[in-house]
């Protein structure tokens, strides 16, 4: 079971430059989603920003699905400049994979819940680490895509673009750089030093219940 | 003294690295130390448990070269420890008058003799060097004050100019120095005209850098790096000269030889020397006097 909460209304205002599509996922019955302050949230962002379209569907992680959901939405993602996603971090990551050329953001952080994961991601993992990286790094997570789980860049142990842990794993970061690098978007490497917050404050709640 | 204090009077800053033994007899390594080392280096690095293997503390040892008239340069790796652990260790070596810092991620856990060890990894590199940096101005990771007068040190890193991602690389450099990295180290170097555009991209960040040096003892060696030691190729016309005269190879001259020349090639272009010889400091004033860098006192 996971729980996604939105991030604060100026960083998704931030991330909503130019033309943009929103994508909601209330498919999963794994994840708890804030659908009704998503649905506040995104009526004030009509207002304020150029919205094209709020498209709200559900098993975003599944890529095939994903496609036959966007499919009479082509035109129009077509020409936007911005995909915001309002999901869990394998959702997204989804999204960014399969758009690579237009700015994918995240709008919500990951947190786990105890009990079980739901759908079986195919390509992409999500740790729930509870404040999603993903869009300092071109939607690729560095928490599951990096085997150190490093969030402030390139480890030295990369050879030939692959992992020193498992030499048939693509080095996360690699990915990144090259990632944004095709964005023409390096400079949101350019962040201060992050540090990791490995408190969770949902489990006060549990505990609490 | 901080080796920060030699860069800023344009010196040419040679160290050396060592490694704490498996065990608590310390004696070889200080005897190396003084005869090999103490009147051809300014600093030695002491490394931590190097290439995820348990040796003795760097910290440690560091305290015994330091008592021994030595310069130590304490590596930190973020592999062992979480940030609490981190943070004292730092105020630790303050407050054993240890003043040079190494900071680096560190090798995976599965790369050495004790696969099963949990991975921490609660930092890395540049988040500690913001840690250190935090604890100069007197707070602690979380904000709270640190009493008395905050600690100083030199605080170093490393780089692998000749990486086969170097743009991913001065990426993170640039990172480094944003969080407040003062020195460079590099990854051993066996290709100078890499080394060179290198330095011609690191200048715009405006702080020393160490040429980084692995004396080539022999082509099994060579070989191994090549497959196995991230940005470290050595290139086969080196090769090609550990094969060709067996017997010089054998007694290490060609080696010493080669590593000089990678010195004297690049030394105009960085601020000092770092050597990794893996055991051979016996050889290391040779390899200075070849490469033409004077003993330092
Ligand atoms: S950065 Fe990765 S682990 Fe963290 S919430 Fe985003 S997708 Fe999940
Ligand atoms: S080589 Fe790349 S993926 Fe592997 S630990 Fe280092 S930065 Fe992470």
């Amino acid at each position: 079971m996971l729980i996604t909460q939105l991030k604060s209304k100026e960083t998704i205002e931030s991330l909503a430059k130019g033309k943009t599509f929103i994508i909601n996922c209330h498919g999963c019955k794994e994840v708890y989603f804030a659908e009704h302050e998503a649905d506040t949230l995104q009526k004030e962002l009509c207002e304020a920003k150029e919205v094209a379209q709020i498209v709200t569907t559900d098993y975003i992680c599944n890529p095939d699905n994903l496609a036959l959901q966007l499919k009479k939405h082509k035109d129009t993602i077509e020409a936007c400049d911005t995909i915001l996603v309002f999901s869990c971090g394998v959702g997204i990551q989804t999204v960014a994979d399969m758009f690579t050329d237009k700015h994918v953001y995240s709008c919500c952080d990951t947190y786990p819940l105890p009990g079980f994961q739901g759908v079986t991601p195919l390509n992409v993992d999500c740790g729930q680490c509870g404040e999603c990286y993903l869009n300092f790094t071109g939607g690729i997570c560095p928490i599951t895509a990096c085997s150190k789980s490093l969030v402030n860049g390139q480890c030295g142990g990369a050879k030939n673009g692959m992992c020193e842990v498992d030499k048939d794993m693509e080095c996360g970061w690699e990915r990144i750089y090259r990632k944004l690098e095709k964005l023409d978007k390096l400079d949101t490497l350019k962040y201060e030093p992050k540090v990791r917050n490995y408190w969770n404050p949902n489990e006060e709640i549990e505990d609490k219940q | 003294m901080r080796i920060t204090e030699l860069f800023d009077k344009g010196e040419f800053v040679v160290t050396a690295e060592v490694g704490p033994p498996k065990g608590v007899e310390i004696d070889h390594l200080i005897k190396d130390a003084h005869e090999y080392l103490k009147t051809r280096v300014h600093a030695l690095n002491v490394t931590d448990n190097q290439s995820s293997v348990m040796r003795t503390g760097s910290l440690a040892t560091c305290k015994v070269l330091k008592d021994e008239g030595l310069l130590p340069i304490f590596q930190i790796t973020c592999r062992d420890r979480n940030r609490i652990a981190l943070q004292s260790d730092v105020l630790s070596a303050a407050l054993l008058g240890i003043e040079n810092l190494l900071l680096l991620t560190g090798d995976y856990t599965t790369l050495g003799d004790h696969p099963q060890a949990k991975p921490v990894f609660d930092l890395d590199s540049v988040s500690l060097t913001h840690a250190v940096k935090r604890l100069e101005e007197g707070f602690d990771l979380a904000g709270n004050e640190v009493d008395g007068t905050p600690p100083k040190f030199a605080k170093g890193a490393v780089v692998s100019p000749c990486s086969d991602s170097v743009d991913v690389q001065l990426a993170k450099m640039e990172a480094k120095v944003k969080a407040g990295t003062e020195y460079f180290q590099t990854q051993g170097v066996y290709e100078p005209e890499k080394f060179f555009s290198f330095m011609e991209k690191a200048k715009q960040f405006g702080v020393p850098v160490q040429l980084g040096v692995i004396i080539p003892k022999n082509v099994g060696m060579c070989r191994y790096m090549n497959a196995n030691v991230a940005g470290v190729h050595v290139p086969d016309d080196m090769i090609e000269e550990l094969k060709k005269d067996k017997e010089r190879t054998k007694s290490g001259d060609v080696g010493v030889e080669l590593c000089a020349k990678i010195i004297k090639e690049c030394k105009d272009h960085c601020d000092g020397v770092h050597i990794m010889s893996l055991g051979w400091e016996n050889r290391i004033p040779e390899i200075l006097d070849l490469a033409g860098v004077a003993p330092v006192k």
